[in-house]
């Protein structure tokens, strides 16, 4: 497997790991706007719209024709949240030129088929078509309401939109309900030209093709996007500290399983750091396996919980704790989970639980190598970070991270708000 | 051990059938840092009466599933948590038909399979650990009960189906559960979890020969007998109620669309039947069909429509769902173009696109180990092999998918599940 990254236009960086142990090639192209909640709708409107129909296939239906043409290939939106910036476009994978029938190559139609969907948008008066600006606007304000509906993710999104409310990262990736009713598609086409011309962009590509090959293929597709001398650039704010006290939200709806969410700041601990891997491990630890802390204790010794488990962004340096609970176990499960916190502050965690959480989480990222899509999702967020590290490397520092070192990145979190979704009265 | 090869989509398998009557499957994959193992036995939710030495056994629903979560228990300790102290993901699920465990791992593949197969095939409970096990079970069935996707799925079984046990949540209820002892666990592995009754199939950069050495080592050496199971009386083609309703906190209303196929029994009719349903469904509804856009237009349908054919014992359905307005419109709009299909055909240029199409997806599908190792567990308990596919795919005419749309893609057989936006119980 060998990486390469280089610069395929200004602000057009292209990312090209080459594999032959893959069926599929895989394709990505991504903005990288600064998230902000009044642009976020649109932001993440637009690869949508996009994806309705280009001048030469009008339609889904003759996008979908083309698609199947080339054995069922896929190129979807895609929106991602990364610390700060909002990553919108598309992702796409094919059959590897070895498994065509015909012995036909895919890569390059494929490709142009990208650049189409991008460039030439199919359009009315000179803007977005309206019906198709006006479904997919109405699609989004669906997906907005609809994040109610896996209420255990809603409530850590909930904690985080609460906990970083005065910040950008506070922004939902989709945006509000409000900016994205108020969409058209003159404003959504204006969006689009700015983030065709400002934004700077990744693309990304893994398979059995060389790079040249690709890179050849990019260029072709890429031809007569805009690029302004001035491209505006992404970042991350990092409040070190939490409030003296907590603070503390509650919701109640028709539900028959609590959700009890608790965020943390990590002290300016972040993939910035040279401790950044300490906070992996101590996450690990504390609830990021089924040997951690919270699933051993909160869930599997007093059984408060069907689930208890803890996550980081790396970014951002927050940390969150996600449990499904009975109502009633609120103070107890809140309880237990600081308790489990201080275990670890005190050093309370043995060398089968620090080895055991240190193989999971290396594990995971070893086996990010064996994914395409993860393997992306990973390069994506390095890009976001602006940090090259590989996996390999990555991996070589956690297998250095010493119990000090976790202990230290444990007494740094500081408990910022807790999220409670409880059932109504009665 | 046998060798497979299929030359067609780069895939080959090894195959050994053990003295106790497991089956082994190997699928070598040199160039991928971890390893993914999959040991299954051929029962699942459905599998509620069953006769073994002679008697008829009936258990609470939930059985399966409540076992599956009980085996990970050692005289030791918690298997759970060796594998992951070695750096292992393992897990388990119960399905209607298979209960299957796995792990994956990129290092001590050898010893974490050790512990795979002895924690499923040597049952440790207590009367302890079983009663814990209700409130961990009990939280899981509540959280399933606010879980429209799964609500809206059941709701299709219950109109699809009047006497098949599909119907019957995988979990249980938590009433059901209450039922359930350490005997009943007891009893229920010693009829479905024989070596004769299971496969264990595993992907990865791995030494077939030493993963067949270490099963005869871990696993019982004989066979036992395996229980006969009971699905109730067969099911007549027409679906069991043609609407059924519930009322949740969700912001737009799901649905289910179902129509009720026929029993796809066992050997490679079953894999065709999978395959010609599949590109039934992408010739009535799949993204590249006129009707898909006229409802995408219309805002009947969004991103989140999908659709599938799915084939368990005894019987089989064509299932496509999502997000809509009006979920009766969707309904009406793919029974007619049914039966415009019925009278007219598939349009050869779409039958064309759409075989290359589902072929295509099927072989990218092959980088995941998972789907590798549990399609294949399926196919087997079904009577085939997966990597068939390549080729059965090529040989299945346009007249055969017209017939089935024919067959099955009709009013009686058709049931819509539907859970609208609103507040208060089930309705």
């Amino acid at each position: 497997m060998q990486t390469t990254r280089k610069q395929l236009l200004p602000g057009v960086a292209f990312r090209a790991v080459h594999t032959e142990k893959f069926k599929s090639s895989y394709l990505s192209l991504t903005f990288m706007a600064p998230l902000d909640a009044g642009t976020a709708s649109e932001n993440a409107l637009v690869p949508y719209v996009l994806r309705r129909g280009t001048r030469e296939h009008p339609d889904m239906e003759s996008i979908s024709a083309a698609l199947d043409e080339l054995y069922g290939g896929a190129i979807e939106p895609i929106v991602r949240k990364k610390g700060e910036t909002q990553c919108v476009g598309f992702a796409a994978s094919f059959l590897d030129d070895a498994f065509a029938m015909e012995g036909e190559a895919i890569l390059e139609p494929a490709a142009a088929l990208l650049g189409e969907l991008l460039l030439r948008p199919c359009t009315q008066d000179g803007v977005f078509r309206a019906d198709y600006t006006a479904g997919e606007r109405d699609n989004l304000i669906d997906r907005i309401h609809s994040e109610i509906n896996d209420k255990r993710a809603y409530a850590t999104l909930r904690l985080k939109q609460l906990m970083c409310q005065y910040e950008a990262y506070g922004a939902d990736m989709w945006g509000d309900e409000t900016s994205a009713a108020a969409i058209t598609p003159q404003s959504l086409w204006a969006r689009y030209q700015r983030l065709l011309a400002d934004s700077e962009i990744e693309v990304y590509y893994c398979g059995s093709a060389a790079p040249e090959r690709v890179e050849a293929a990019l260029r072709a597709a890429l031809v007569g996007l805009p690029r302004s001398a001035e491209l505006t650039q992404a970042g991350c704010d990092i409040r070190l500290t939490a409030p003296p006290e907590p603070q503390v939200f509650e919701e109640a709806m028709d539900v028959t399983q609590g959700k009890l969410a608790m965020g943390f700041r990590t002290g300016g601990l972040t993939v910035w750091e040279e401790e950044y891997p300490a906070l992996v491990l101590m996450n690990a630890v504390f609830g990021g396996t089924s040997l951690s802390k919270l699933f051993m204790n909160v869930r599997e010794r007093l059984s408060l919980c069907y689930y208890a488990s803890s996550a980081v962004e790396k970014m951002k340096g927050i940390l969150w704790v996600s449990s499904g609970i009975e109502f009633e176990n609120y103070q107890r499960a809140r309880d237990e989970i600081m308790a489990q916190l201080e275990a670890i502050r005190r050093g309370e965690v043995d060398e089968g639980e620090l080895e055991g959480a240190r193989r999971t989480v290396i594990t995971a990222h070893l086996s990010t190598l064996d994914s395409q899509s993860r393997l992306e999702d990973f390069w994506l967020g390095q890009a976001a970070a602006g940090v090259d590290e590989d996996i390999e490397q990555l991996v070589s520092r956690l297998e250095r991270v010493t119990l000090e070192q976790v202990v230290a990145a444990a007494r740094q979190l500081q408990l910022d708000t807790i999220y409670f979704l409880k059932g109504k009265e009665g | 051990m046998e060798l497979k090869t299929f030359p067609q989509i780069g895939e080959k398998m090894y195959c050994q059938v053990l003295e106790n009557g497991l089956h082994v499957f190997v699928v070598p994959k040199p160039e991928f840092q971890k390893s993914y193992a999959f040991f299954a036995t051929k029962y699942g939710g459905m599998d509620m009466r069953f006769c073994l030495d002679g008697t008829w056994h009936d258990t609470p629903a939930g059985v399966a599933h409540y076992l599956e979560h009980k085996m990970f228990d050692t005289q030791d300790g918690n298997a759970l948590q060796i594998l992951a102290e070695n750096g292992a993901s393992p897990n388990a699920f119960t399905s209607s038909a298979i209960t299957g465990y796995y792990f994956e791992s990129t290092e001590k593949f050898e010893e974490n399979l050790k512990i795979l197969l002895s924690f499923v095939s040597i049952p440790w409970f207590t009367k302890e650990s079983v009663d814990k096990e209700q409130g961990i079970i009990g939280q899981e069935i509540r959280m399933g009960e606010d879980d429209p996707d799964n609500q809206v799925l059941y709701g299709l079984m219950e109109g699809l189906y009047r006497y098949n046990p599909i119907q019957v949540p995988i979990a249980g209820t938590v009433e059901s559960i209450s039922h359930i002892t350490a005997e009943t666990l007891y009893a229920c592995h010693k009829a479905f979890y024989d070596p004769a009754n299971m496969v264990l199939c595993v992907a990865g950069n791995v030494d077939p020969q030493q993963i067949c050495d270490l099963a005869r080592e871990i696993l019982p050496k004989q066979a036992g007998p395996i229980a006969e199971k009971d699905y109730g009386p067969a099911e007549e083609p027409q679906a069991a109620k043609p609407l059924v309703e519930r009322h949740m906190s969700v912001s737009t209303p799901i649905f289910q669309l179902g129509f009720k196929g026929d029993d796809p029994g066992a050997g490679p009719g079953a894999l065709r039947q999978q395959l010609t349903a599949q590109l039934a469904l992408e010739a009535l509804l799949g993204n590249s069909t006129p009707l898909y856009a006229r409802l995408y237009r219309e805002g009947l349908i969004n991103q989140n429509f999908l659709y599938d054919y799915e084939g368990y014992p005894a019987c089989s359905f064509l299932a496509a769902g999502g997000e809509s307005r009006d979920p009766a419109a969707v309904r009406d709009a793919v029974l007619a173009e049914g039966a415009r299909i019925g009278a007219q055909g598939i349009d050869p240029q779409l039958w064309e696109r759409i075989k290359k199409g589902v072929y295509g997806g099927k072989v990218r599908g092959l980088n995941s180990f998972e789907n590798i190792c549990v399609s294949q567990a399926q196919a087997y308990f079904a009577g085939h092999d997966f990597f068939d596919f390549a080729q059965c795919c090529a040989s299945i005419e346009k007249s055969e998918a017209e017939a089935l749309i024919a067959a099955w893609v009709r009013e009686e057989r058709a049931a819509l599940s539907v859970i609208w936006p609103g507040e208060g119980a089930e309705g």
